[in-house]
């Protein structure tokens, strides 16, 4: 008869291995290499915590220490690929295949050793796709995650970054994997309980709080005049005609500028309370100015942000809180509320295509996607009424009848036409065609199909590409943005003439906008230090954005 | 450092009266540009010195939408240029320009 308890039975075994090394739940920090040699398996799934924030950096250092001749092989599925030891397991020979989402710091490191063979790739995920196979094909036999306090029972406060963790506990404690946490302290009570202490099997004291990014902080006095232009047309003859107040915004100066333009520009232009009231949004501290003027009603977070967390439990009214203050982030409910319940996602890109297909992807760097093929997808799911909603699918297809014609989400890349070093944003092809062929993959890792690309605005203007009705059109609409790029001087003239008459491509000065007016003057904090003014002193910025 | 030199036929000559102008700094990936009325009305004359090698095409389409755009005859402009982006440079153009046309402060 066969046994339907081998995975139960496999956990039993894995914890009986790891209480050698534990008193109760706990794991001293010193014991922590032989314990993980213990409970692990070689060929395990494990899910290593960390994405583009937070991570559980001293498992990490151990499971990179780990003797490759006893633990090997793993298969690593993580949302982030971002300390260095993510890689150095890789490098060692601990792990040999990896499916993941991000990898911003490592993208350099991990395309070479994709390139090299070291790495066996699964794929290049979503956040949500990557959390959905977690319960589907890539459950967790392992996790190490990372949380803020421990109680001796192993009930876990995350504090405001719990992120991803409840997402990563229940794929793995749920299925009989084993969950291994690492905390700062361990406490007799915790604040609030994140994660039940009966999910979670092991507890190592790491003595210190887990390292996490500050990623969602752009220092106002970094924004162009440029950036600020592309900021006014995003905001005139965007945010505004469509009526968009359920969105979400990427990382980036121009995002920035849009934030630190609302009190400013968009007050003048009579938009408060029309546009940008809800948001599933990091903490970016350059909204703070807009929060503080009573733009915004209410915001969902996917992670916190290094130095906000005075700031968000003293604004309780606009973000989600648990009973002891402090923030309440998960990263799998917040993708789902941009997919779901946002008529907007703005963001910038490194490559855009004649197609609108936009990468981030070059040829030495492979950043992952992290949330953006998500948030920046049009929902072929979703059944509510919006009115931007309403109005994007009636640009697409105007001639449906209206009660059958679904609405659109508006998908926005917004950027300069040249990037840093003058590297253009406008492409013929792209680069990530070109790995995709080096390293054998199926799929080109493409961040944003063009079919879901509503505009793309840059200095030069707006294209408006639900309006083109072909591929020459769209093309054309492209080129008629591109700048000075090689792909905006290959324009045909003509037809961009006609484009723009129709309304698909709108230069700054067809809405009124003279470019000598994007002024810095115009920001409504100018540095970092406005910022933390701005917050009545309650944003802490991290030390290496201080300057005074 | 790469040496440009144009000359344009703009639609319109600057206005104002202003001798001189001069906006922006050098620095890298911006750049200073010296604007002095002292050019027959339908001419533009300008001169670039440059850090980055192998824009001239650029350089050329920029400037011959600036002087299609703006009143830009009797102009000779000088720019020092630290590599900046195409967009910077149309933009310190312009202000350039609509400095020139203001009185002396």
């Amino acid at each position: 008869m066969r046994n339907w308890s081998t995975q139960k039975e496999a956990l039993a075994l894995r914890r009986y291995a790891g209480q050698r090394y534990a008193c109760g739940k706990s794991v001293a920090l010193d014991d922590l290499p032989q314990f993980l040699e213990a409970v692990l398996r070689p060929g395990d799934r494990v899910c290593l915590e960390g994405d583009n924030q937070k991570q559980a950096d001293i498992l990490a250092k151990a499971l990179a220490n780990l003797d490759p001749g006893k633990i090997h092989d793993l298969h690593m599925v993580q949302s982030g690929v971002v300390l260095p030891e993510h890689l150095d397991v890789f490098e060692k020979g601990v792990a040999k295949r990896l499916d993941f989402s991000y990898s911003g710091p490592q993208s350099t490191r991990i395309a070479r050793m994709l390139s090299g063979g070291k790495i066996e790739l699964g794929a290049v995920h979503t956040y949500l796709e990557l959390f959905a196979r977690y319960f589907i094909d890539l459950t967790p036999q392992v996790a190490l995650i990372a949380a803020v306090s421990a109680d001796r029972d192993g009930n876990l406060y995350t504090g405001p970054n719990t992120e991803d963790t409840p997402t990563v506990v229940e794929a793995t404690s749920f299925k009989s994997g084993m969950v291994v946490a690492q905390v700062a302290e361990i406490v007799d009570k915790v604040p609030r309980v994140d994660i039940p202490g009966d999910l979670v099997h092991f507890v190592v004291d790491a003595k210190k709080p887990f390292y996490v990014e500050p990623l969602f902080t752009r220092d106002p006095g970094a924004i162009t005049e440029t950036q600020i232009l592309t900021a006014m047309l995003a905001i005139k003859g965007l945010y505004a005609p469509y009526g968009v107040r359920r969105l979400n915004h990427g990382i980036g100066f121009n995002t920035a500028a849009i934030e630190l333009l609302l009190p400013t520009y968009g007050e003048k232009l009579g938009l408060k309370g029309k546009i940008c009231t809800h948001f599933a949004l990091n903490p970016h501290p350059t909204l703070i100015p807009a929060i503080e003027a009573g733009w915004v009603e209410q915001i969902h977070s996917f992670g916190s942000e290094v130095g906000m967390d005075d700031y968000l439990s003293a604004r309780s009214d606009i973000f989600f809180t648990g009973p002891d203050g402090s923030l309440r982030s998960n990263r799998a409910y917040c993708q789902v509320a941009g997919l779901y319940a946002c008529d907007m996602f703005i963001g910038s890109t490194l490559q855009i295509d004649l197609q609108g297909h936009s990468s981030t992807v070059t040829t030495n760097r492979i950043a992952g996607f992290g949330g953006a093929p998500n948030m920046g997808s049009d929902s072929r799911g979703r059944r509510h009424p919006s009115e931007p909603w309403l109005k994007a699918g009636a640009d697409a297809d105007p001639n449906a009848a209206a009660g059958l014609r679904r609405g659109r989400k508006l998908v926005v890349q917004i950027g300069e036409t040249f990037g840093e070093k003058n590297v253009p944003l406008f492409v013929e092809q792209l680069d990530a065609l070109e790995l995709a062929d080096k390293l054998d993959l199926d799929l080109a890792p493409v961040m944003i199909y063009g079919d879901d690309v509503s505009h793309i605005i840059t200095e030069d203007g707006i294209a408006n590409l639900l309006l083109c009705r072909d591929n020459d059109e769209r093309e054309q609409a492209i080129r008629g943005v591109a700048g000075y790029t090689d792909v905006g001087r290959a324009r045909d003239r003509k037809m961009v003439e006609r484009l723009r008459a129709r309304g698909v491509i709108r230069r700054p000065e067809d809405l009124g906008i003279d470019p000598l007016d994007a002024d810095r003057r115009m920001l409504a904090a100018r540095s970092i230090k406005d910022l933390m003014l701005a917050s009545g002193g309650l944003y802490q910025p991290p030390s290496q954005f201080r300057n005074w | 450092m790469e040496k440009l030199s144009f000359t344009m036929k703009p639609s319109t000559p600057a206005t104002g009266t202003r001798a001189r102008a001069i906006v922006g700094v050098v620095a890298s990936g911006n750049l200073e540009v010296l604007l002095e009325r002292n050019l027959p009305a339908n001419i533009c004359i300008i001169d670039i010195a440059t850090a980055a090698r192998g824009f001239a095409a650029v350089w050329e389409a920029v400037i011959e939408d600036f002087v299609t755009r703006r009143p830009a005859g009797g102009l000779h402009i000088s720019i020092n240029d630290g590599g900046a982006r195409p967009d910077m440079v149309s933009l310190r153009l312009a202000q350039g320009v609509r400095l020139i046309e203001e009185l002396e402060a």
